[in-house]
């Protein structure tokens, strides 16, 4: 007979590993990329293959030569990394810029705070932060959604800026909200806008913000906050001037705040543990946002918001501590 | 919408192989052991020696401080040494050694099956004769009930609560109880009224045993201060705490026990046996034990007596060794993994569990991703992947502040995290340090 096994309880365990939790995530991201290359085009599709071959490719070599230790390229989440990479930058972006954006969300942002698990920023937003300050006029050259059919492989189709491009210009040239021509609600629900390639579909974002949460692989905590949050903070805006300031639907709708909401906020390594901080997280990012596009130099908030709140992350880890059962004060 | 607890909790799949095999009695082998250590607390002193002949049902051994228990003889047989032995996790434990020569009962006690009713002792005599007849917690955590039944002063009573939740996948042998002993049940329930001096008591049942919840129900039906209750599926519901807050929303405090909010919890098996102390005179010498694993070809659940060996249940069952990796005391989620089979039956077994060899082993351990599923998952709304952090690292007290202590070692951490981490095992030893910390600290 062989020798019996020995361990601590519990001897079974469920079925939810980080395999299937990337792979769920990826899932999830697919309605919102499609959107992307029916808008996009063929390009779209370019910049997601380089992008993600190239996370993939760095995390390889970065362990093989540079940590000697055994590759994690099978966990998915590098290419994880890479598809929300893609997503966050405009599909017209040059590959070879794509190549240096995940460059620096592998081997900066994560291989080098000690790999999976261990980075405190999302690596997809700080390499889009890092390729907006380094390609500035790269990575504001909004491509607009194809006008024909025919134009699926053309990759050099019509640019333009995005709705918060325009409205930020155009409130600085003295204009009023009513003076200025801002894309239909129903386009932005759909995502027949300028923007980077995974961000303009509100629905395919929906939808995948659905089957995450279906999968229990996150909470409706930080969407949630987040998106009531900039909702309510835009809407007092909006109150007290409309002219002046956006509505909050627009807000919601427009650039990249589903995408953030959904999946970048929510991202579990930089994101709190508990569901106070996961509030207080959402809080924060959807200040932020708003305060960033509406006082701030750029039209777009999202991508700072959230990074300055993952670094806020381990304190509010330290401060909002789950109820305990019976607990005794 | 059906009850459950608030915070946490898992749903493993629940396996019960069992579930429609009758309770069948199985004979003891020539030789069995019975272990002095059987229940939570200090061990038993024999009260035979070498050579001495004893009849089934007399007594071996008592337990002589406050937290102990009296053990039985099962049989009737010849003593034939007081020995050690190696216990489940290779220890060595000190048991009676009976050779068993036949089945002669003492005349005290009655076998027949025939149901009684009518209690005729007054509380303080029952609390004595479930000590005497040495009755334990048979849901696993074998506390001796007589320390149970007796309520500290200043404390009171208000609710009995029996546990017949049987949370843990595959195992079977408090259902097949209450559908096969429901009257008998239900007498013990009125047995612990009586003893406690509550009006009084729910019997909780979790919703996957319709069956059992419609029987009891109507045998209860004729008793009004007994209320059977369905519980939604979801794990750990067996918990002490876990089961008072879901059938009263009554959270017991940190660090307190159930009386605290006037509750007290006994188990359908131990319910059972107590019905059969009081009114057969019977002690506690036999329970019944699940016998399942999917590659098992006959999971069962057995009358088994106490100190028949592991083995002999297995046979029986009919185990494939080739085919096993682990075979575990108890159920998959709290139960201890055996280092071998020669092992005997205690009271506190409430099933043996064979598990497939590809099954067996724990998956690759991955970095942690802070998914927060631990903490999600935990029930008693603590941080386990701080809490074994700080335990691996041995800062013994941020786990303390941590509350490290509340933990009830239920595993849904562990169970549930994606990266397959040992957080249990690192939780075990931190509970083990801060435990020894502590108990220094007031020295």
């Amino acid at each position: 007979m062989n020798p019996l096994i020995v361990s601590g309880s519990p001897h079974i365990h469920g079925e939810m590993t980080i395999k299937s939790i990337m792979w769920g995530v990826v899932i999830a991201l697919l309605p919102a990329w499609l959107a992307g290359v029916w808008f996009f085009g063929i390009a779209a599709v370019i910049v997601t293959l380089v992008s993600i071959a190239s996370c993939v490719l760095f995390e390889f070599l970065i362990q093989k030569f540079v940590l000697k230790q055994e590759t994690t390229i099978n966990d998915g989440s590098a290419v994880v990394t890479g598809l929300l990479l893609a997503m966050n930058v405009p599909s017209s972006l040059p590959w070879w810029q794509v190549v240096i954006g995940s460059l620096v969300a592998i081997g900066i942002v994560k291989m080098a705070f000690g790999g999976l698990g261990k980075n405190l920023f999302n690596p997809a937003l700080v390499a889009r932060v890092f390729l907006l300050i380094s390609f500035p006029v790269a990575m504001t050259t909004w491509p607009l959604p194809i006008e024909s059919r025919a134009n699926v492989f053309n990759f050099d189709g019509v640019t333009g800026p995005t709705p918060l491009g325009s409205l930020k210009t155009q409130l600085a040239m003295g204009q009023t909200l009513a003076q200025i021509k801002l894309p239909s609600y129903t386009d932005l629900f759909w995502g027949n806008i300028g923007g980077s390639l995974g961000e303009v579909s509100a629905i395919a974002l929906i939808i995948g913000g659905i089957y995450l949460l279906y999968r229990k692989i996150i909470t409706w905590h930080i969407p949630v906050s987040y998106i009531l949050t900039a909702f309510i903070f835009s809407g007092i805006l909006w109150l007290v001037n409309p002219n002046r300031y956006a509505d909050p639907i627009f807000h919601i709708l427009a650039g990249g705040l589903l995408i953030g909401a959904i999946f970048m906020a929510t991202d579990l390594v930089t994101s709190p543990m508990t569901a106070w901080g996961k509030i207080i997280f959402g809080i924060g990012c959807g200040v932020l946002t708003i305060v960033i596009r509406v006082f701030g130099a750029y039209p777009e908030g999202v991508s700072f918001a959230i990074l300055i709140m993952n670094a806020f992350v381990p304190l509010i880890d330290r401060a909002f501590k789950p109820k305990r059962f019976g607990e005794v004060k | 919408m059906l009850k459950t607890f608030q915070k946490g909790g898992v749903h493993p799949h629940e396996n019960k192989l069992s579930a429609n095999k009758p309770i069948q009695p199985i004979d003891p082998p020539a030789k069995i052991f019975i272990p002095l250590s059987q229940s939570l607390g200090a061990p038993s002193k024999p009260v035979v020696k070498k050579g001495d002949e004893v009849k089934a049902g007399d007594i071996l051994a008592i337990g002589e401080a406050f937290i102990s228990s009296n053990i039985h003889s099962p049989v009737s047989g010849k003593i034939e040494k007081i020995d050690d032995y190696f216990d489940v996790s290779g220890y060595r434990k000190p048991a009676i050694f009976i050779e068993v020569t036949g089945r002669e009962w003492n005349e005290s006690v009655d076998l027949s099956d025939e149901l009684k009713e009518d209690i005729i002792l007054d509380g303080a005599s029952i609390i004595q004769k479930v000590k005497e007849l040495g009755i334990v917690g048979l849901g696993g955590a074998t506390f001796p009930t007589h320390v149970k039944l007796m309520v500290p002063q200043g404390k009171k009573a208000e609710l009995l609560i029996i546990n017949g939740v049987e949370c843990e996948p595959y195992l079977t042998s408090d259902h097949r109880l209450m559908l096969e002993k429901p009257r008998e049940i239900i007498t013990g329930t009125r047995i612990l009224m009586k003893a406690l001096g509550v009006t009084k008591a729910i019997i909780g049942i979790e919703n996957n045993k319709p069956d059992a919840i419609n029987l009891l129900s109507k045998h209860a039906s004729s008793y009004p201060g007994i209320e059977v209750c369905a519980l939604k599926v979801k794990y750990p519901q067996g918990g002490e705490k876990q089961l008072i807050q879901a059938l009263t929303g009554r959270e017991v405090p940190s660090g307190k026990l159930p009386i605290e909010v006037g509750c007290i919890v006994q188990n359908v098996g131990t319910t059972f046996a107590v019905y059969q102390a009081i009114q057969k005179n019977k002690p506690l010498v036999e329970r019944v034990v699940t016998v399942t694993g999917t590659n098992v070809l006959n999971p069962s659940n057995f009358l088994v007596k106490i100190g028949t060996p592991v083995s002999v249940l297995l046979e029986k069952a009919g185990w494939q060794p080739e085919k096993s990796g682990k075979v575990i005391a108890g159920g998959p989620m709290m139960g201890k993994a055996l280092l071998n089979v020669e092992v005997p039956i205690v009271k506190g077994t409430s099933g043996i569990l064979v598990l497939n060899r590809e099954e067996s082993f724990r998956f690759k351990v991955q970095p942690c991703i802070r998914c927060a599923k631990c903490v999600s998952a935990c029930p008693m709304g603590l941080e386990p992947y701080y809490l074994a952090r700080v335990s691996e690292i041995e800062k013994y007290d941020l786990a303390e502040n941590g509350a490290i202590l509340d933990c009830i070692e239920c595993g849904s951490c562990q169970y549930i995290c994606p990266s397959a981490r040992p957080l249990l095992d690192h939780i075990r030893l931190g509970k083990l340090k801060v435990n020894e910390n502590i108990r220094s600290r007031n020295q």
